[in-house]
């Protein structure tokens, strides 16, 4: 409940936060503190100085421009919740920030700040891997993107270096004809994911052009379905069933509260609802 | 080292130098006396804490004081203005919405924040908006009615 | 006036809890006081070879670090008691400083008090304890085995004690001649109350007057004073003042003495100075007292009518690492009393064997042995009318007690007093609207889906505890009678000084409705002081449901010995006899003669200007009681649960939730209700998600709100109530308690139902919490 003492520094800047990490040895960015302070109170993180980048408005919003989204990584879950701008042209990304934790939490958690913790119960990053979605990150020695598929490298752990600072996601709108849905099977005691399935299917006269089911929480990162069987069919249940069951995970992860074998059940079990929810609104 | 830090509590100003590492929820409790916002966990699940920050409900456990630099903060103890009880406030009485009180001022405030996105919600959206604030007396049932009051007398 | 006694008076507790003034121990500053953080043990099982405190005390700002020497140095006696023997009870010495072995993961080592309580943390984690780690054994039935590493020495085989109640050979003979038997293997999981504010204490001692008061978060301080004065602190009961002040909730865990509170008052004496401890969730997990954690075979026999002939229970009961307060009555005296439940069963037997394990302690939790023991009866009943045939309600009907056999003599001790268990029932089968539901699950089983199950519970609980003669010939060292102090005032209006400490029940609404109703005068007019061992003669505090039935009582005895005191004081004033005298809507009448009469409040000034009173008139107008039922009072009702249950993942959706409970008569429904609600939602939560597991290390893996499911408010569903009334026969108020009601009846009506819902796919049973993975695994075995 007590954290451990640091030094706080509050960037001004991207530019500023970026010259506190590289003087600060094991400093750690602290954008909303939703992933940091709760390791920090258990002091189960106890970095000696703590860079707040909370109030870079640069980092903050979302907009759309040629057929992509952007979201600011200090955009809280609750903005990209009611965001207008997904909602018409990425909507299951909103979804998915909706699901994040409860009300008080979205209001001050990040995008940036979950999936730079990467949890693997965590809503937004399976859906950021359905999208394709891009991650991008600046150093002082600059920018670069990295696919959200390589983002997530393992448990809590990311392709973010430690003089980099992720400024912000893009991913492509849903053209027309797609639809996408992200379900969840909420932890009782957590309200992490136990299984969150995010799928999406284009349809073009009647028949299956694309389809794409990613399955987070079985595995430390989120876990891609080949659903390519769904292609050319007419998405009946039981082409949607046949392809959600192909998900497999190797050493799947698990707890008192769910097995790595039972998640992978669900995951399969969600995976063809998501697809079905995906399908009623192509 | 500390931190100076000059934020609005309850409308009024407030100016101070705090330890980095200093919970805004004891900043409140211990520096200001603001004894109503209560910590029932340490894992951000519980919400007994909740306070409005800039108007959005926030977990005071889970926000550095310093981080509350520059902002308006309210707790239960700013919620009655010039006397008259908020109508969350007579509906939680008015309904029996609370037994020992504890996670009461954190889920007043919640419900607070939902009734603003939110003027007339239905039992889940209540449900829904409530799920960050645990009560282990009421079985919630009387909590979901006390909100309904309070947005009938609000609307 | 308009009655006050069963109407919904707003409370009066409520308007400083809703705007943040109200005043919880953590709330509380002392000018000077200090910090301690408790250093606690990460082994289950270890010999501690040595503590090096330097790191800690070099720490600017810390004040002191303690251990098991500085206890011993204090030359107090610095232990934790148990305070109910049962014969052959092994009663290892629980320090309140661990000195050369821990027992359980929390089992505290060294205190730190500090400045600030981020500093004594910081402080707290300097201490260097050097551990050799034992084996250790956290399952109750490992436990029991032949290699089981030993908690105390002093109990051989990790037993605690043996007992037994009932007959074992009528039980056999009743199951050698059963046309119908079933049988059942299950665990009552081990729950963490988690009422939502932790643990916390405020001692201040001060030397010149070697007095020491203690703010803390009791449920019942004169018994923690007891405690806390005789076993831990050997000062002067006198000389120690408790006081609860606000309570965050209890459900028990704030009934019994810990360790903690006892170190923190020893940190005061020792610096003389205020100190204050406040929990942490994970250490409020790790210290206050568990619930349930049985293991138990149990078996029911039927002759092919469906009556019911016999009944055994076996049960292996945790009781951590040491022996709370009152640990070894719920696993025996408020668990196996109740095996009758609402039947006639002509014979009962029930063992049970208390096991030591390297966990925390169990205890009292809301319900306390009841619930566990209506899971048993009740989860039989269930599979008796699956074996007979005749369904969940018939099988229960078949055996009810009938309503004339009432005062009804269990085969386990207890007298029920009264009772109508057929209306409850009938209600109960009205809200639900159980046929068109049976109609609904057909079809459902019929198209295949999610299935739908409806699940009975028809349970009975002994509360207002407690009779102090009955609980005294079965081993308790106490009785359990309250105490009561009403005083009238000069101008009318009444002080009430209770023995029962209100944390969060609404004590001071529903005690000053007691007294406005008794008395003919307004609630309003009503003060309620409790929670104060220096304001309060002495209480036994709240738990058991029993702040109504016998503190209430206590106090209407009071009002009532006030009322013949005020008829004497009328008698004098009017030169009428006592004997004459009626008192009726707050007037003191002289039978007959209506134009002779006094109000309360003329009587009530002229006790206190008595100055021409005869010899054997004293003035003053109040009175003490000391209540102690004749009885248990017995509480009962019918709940139905009705659940959907998605097979494919195992997933369960709770539909409907009703209710119907005898409670006998009710002083405030408003608060009445609120009593079901929270109780049925901590008993849906043990039954759905609620689960301290405990890894083979002893290591309590569900120690925090992410891991332990505490029911949230979108898993939980509007509750359907309805009640029948059976007035007490044997208390003043015909009042019988409601607290645990809920937490009773709720477990075994949502298992029922779920059970109901798979028996397509021959399910019997799954244990408690049913988790979507249980589920699933079940259906698909």
């Amino acid at each position: 409940m007590y954290p451990a003492q640091f030094d706080y520094r509050r960037a001004g800047s991207v530019d500023e936060a970026l010259s506190l990490l590289q003087e600060n040895e094991d400093a750690k960015l602290m954008a909303g503190g939703h992933s940091l302070i709760p390791m920090m109170k258990l002091r189960l993180a106890q970095p000696p100085v703590v860079i707040d980048i909370g109030r870079l408005d640069e980092l903050k919003g979302i907009s759309e421009a040629g057929g992509s989204v952007r979201v600011g990584s200090l955009t809280t879950h609750a903005d990209i919740a009611a965001s207008d701008v997904l909602a018409a042209h990425c909507p299951v990304l909103a979804e998915a920030a909706g699901h994040i934790g409860d009300a008080q939490v979205r209001n001050r958690g990040t995008i940036g700040g979950n999936i730079a913790h990467a949890d693997p119960g965590s809503d937004i990053p399976p859906v950021l891997v359905l999208l394709g979605a891009s991650v991008h990150l600046q150093s002082p020695s600059g920018t670069r993107s990295v696919a959200a598929g390589d983002f997530f490298q393992d448990l809590l752990m990311t392709d973010v270096g430690e003089d980099e600072i992720l400024t912000h996601v893009d991913a492509p709108a849903l053209g027309a004809g797609t639809g996408a849905a992200y379900l969840k099977f909420e932890h009782p005691a957590s309200g992490y994911a136990v299984v969150g399935a995010a799928a999406a299917v284009t349809v073009q006269g009647g028949r299956c052009t694309g389809a794409g089911l990613v399955v987070g929480g079985v595995s430390a990162t989120p876990t891609t379905v080949d659903v390519s069987s769904l292609v050319g069919t007419d998405l009946s249940d039981d082409a949607i069933a046949a392809a959600a069951s192909g998900l497999d995970a190797e050493d799947p992860i698990g707890d008192i509260f769910a097995s790595g074998d039972y998640r992978v059940h669900v995951g399969k079990v969600y995976g063809k609802r998501a697809l079905a929810a995906a399908r009623d609104r192509a | 080292m500390t931190v100076s830090i000059q934020l609005e509590v309850n409308g009024k100003p407030v100016q101070a130098a705090v330890e980095p590492r200093r919970l805004l929820v004891h900043f409140l409790r211990e520096e200001l006396g603001l004894t109503g916002a209560n910590i029932g966990c340490e894992t951000s699940l519980c919400g007994a804490c909740t306070v409005l920050v800039d108007g959005n409900a926030v977990k005071s456990c889970t926000m550095l004081a310093a981080q509350a630099d520059g902002a308006s903060v309210t707790t239960i103890e700013g919620l009655a203005q010039n006397g008259e009880l908020h109508p969350l406030q007579e509906g939680f009485w008015e309904k029996h919405g609370l037994q020992c009180g504890y996670c009461t001022p954190g889920m007043i405030l919640s419900a607070n924040y939902l009734l603003a996105q939110n003027p007339s919600p239905n039992d889940e959206e209540i449900r829904e908006g409530l799920k960050g604030n645990i009560c282990r007396c009421t079985g919630y049932h009387n909590i979901v009615e006390a909100v309904k009051y309070a947005a009938e007398r609000m609307s | 006036m308009a009655r006050v006694l069963g109407t919904s008076i707003k409370r009066r507790e409520d308007p400083a809890l809703i705007t943040g003034r109200g005043k919880y121990t953590d709330d509380l500053k002392a000018e000077g006081m200090a910090h301690a953080a408790i250093v606690r043990s990460p082994y289950a099982h270890a010999r501690i070879r040595g503590i090096d405190t330097s790191g800690a005390e070099a720490l600017p700002g810390v004040l002191a670090v303690l251990t098991a020497r500085d206890v011993a140095a204090a030359g107090i006696p610095g232990v934790v008691p148990v305070g109910w023997l049962l014969p052959d009870l092994k009663t290892p010495a629980h320090p309140m400083i661990a000195a050369d072995t821990v027992r359980h993961v929390g089992d505290a080592v060294a205190v730190v008090v500090a400045a600030d309580r981020y500093l004594a943390r910081d402080a707290a984690e300097r201490v260097a304890v050097d551990y050799e780690p034992l084996d250790a054994v956290a399952d109750v039935v490992a436990a029991l085995e032949d290699d089981a590493p030993a908690v105390h020495e002093e109990a051989p085989g990790n037993v605690a004690f043996d007992w037994e109640i009932g007959e074992r050979e009528s039980v056999d003979a009743a199951f050698a001649s059963a046309a119908h038997t079933v049988e059942l293997d299950l665990r009552n999981n081990r729950l963490i109350p988690h009422a939502i504010e932790p643990r916390a204490v405020l001692a201040s001692y001060d030397s010149s007057t070697g007095e020491m008061t203690i703010h803390m978060t009791s449920q019942n301080p004169h018994v923690h004073r007891l405690l806390m004065t005789l076993a831990s602190l050997g000062m002067p009961e006198h000389k120690v003042r408790i006081v609860a002040p606000e309570v965050g909730g209890g459900f028990g865990s704030k009934i019994h003495h810990y360790a903690d509170e006892a170190i923190v008052g020893l940190c005061s004496m020792k610096l003389d100075r205020p100190v204050k401890w406040t929990a942490t969730r994970t250490e409020t997990n790790l210290t206050d007292a568990h619930g349930r954690d049985h293991s138990t075979r149990c078996a029911l026999a039927l002759d092919a009518d469906g009556r019911i002939t016999g009944l055994r229970v076996d049960t292996a009961a945790a009781m951590g690492a040491y022996l709370s307060t009152f640990a070894p009555a719920v696993p025996t005296y408020l668990y196996g009393t109740l095996m009758s439940g609402q039947y006639d069963i002509p014979a009962i037997h029930c063992h049970v064997t208390g096991v030591f394990t390297h966990t925390t302690p169990v205890d009292a939790y809301r319900g306390a042995g009841r619930p566990e023991a209506t899971y048993v009866v009740e989860r039989l009943m269930h599979l008796a009318g699956e074996a007979t045939g005749l369904g969940p309600v018939e099988v229960r009907r078949r055996n009810f007690v009938s309503p004339d056999a009432f005062p009804y003599q269990t085969q386990v001790a207890l007298a029920y007093d009264s009772g109508n268990y057929g209306p409850a029932m009938d209600r109960a089968l009205e809200m639900i609207g159980y046929d068109d539901l049976r109609s609904q699950q057909a079809s459902r089983r019929d198209n295949g889906g999610k299935q739908i199950g409806i699940g009975f519970s028809s349970y009975i609980e002994a509360c207002g505890l407690a009779p102090s003669a009955v609980v005294g010939s079965l081993g308790a060292q106490a009785g359990q009678w309250e105490s009561a102090d009403v005083r009238v005032h000069p101008t009318a209006s009444v002080t009430v000084y209770t023995g029962s400490s209100s944390h969060g029940q609404g004590h001071e609404t529903t005690f000053s409705q007691i007294v406005a109703d008794r008395l003919g005068i307004e609630p309003e007019a009503v003060e309620v002081i409790h929670g104060d061992t220096d304001l309060v003669q002495f209480g036994m505090g709240t738990y058991g449901s029993r702040s109504a039935a016998v503190g209430g009582s206590a106090i209407a005895r009071s009002v009532d010995k006030i009322i013949e005191k005020g008829k004497k004081i009328a008698a004098h004033l009017l030169e009428a006899s006592a004997d004459d005298l009626e008192y009726e809507d707050g007037n003191f009448r002289v039978a007959g003669s209506p134009d002779r009469s006094l109000g309360l409040g003329d009587v009530a000034l002229q006790a206190y200007l008595a100055h021409n009173y005869p010899d054997d008139l004293e003035p003053g107008l109040s009175a003490t009681s000391f209540y102690d039922p004749a009885n248990f009072t017995y509480p009962f009702g019918t709940h139905v649960c009705v659940v959907e249950v998605d097979t494919e993942t195992g997933s369960i959706e709770l539909l409907r939730y009703a209710a119907v409970d005898d409670v006998g008569n009710v002083i405030n429904p408003m608060i009445v209700d609120g009593q079901l609600h929270g109780g049925l939602a901590q008993g849906i939560g043990q039954a759905l998600w609620e689960n301290a597991v405990y890894d083979d290390s002893g290591q309590l893996v569900s120690g925090s709100l992410m891991d332990y499911a505490v029911p949230k408010i979108h898993n939980l569903i509007p509750f359907e109530l309805d009640r029948t009334t059976t007035p007490c026969p044997h208390n003043p108020l015909g009042v019988k308690g409601v607290g645990e009601a809920g937490a009773i009846a709720s477990p075994a009506a949502v298992v029922n139902a779920v059970v109901d819902a798979l028996s397509p796919f021959g399910i019997s049973h799954i244990d408690m919490p049913l988790t979507p993975e249980k589920v699933w695994r079940a259906v698909n075995s």
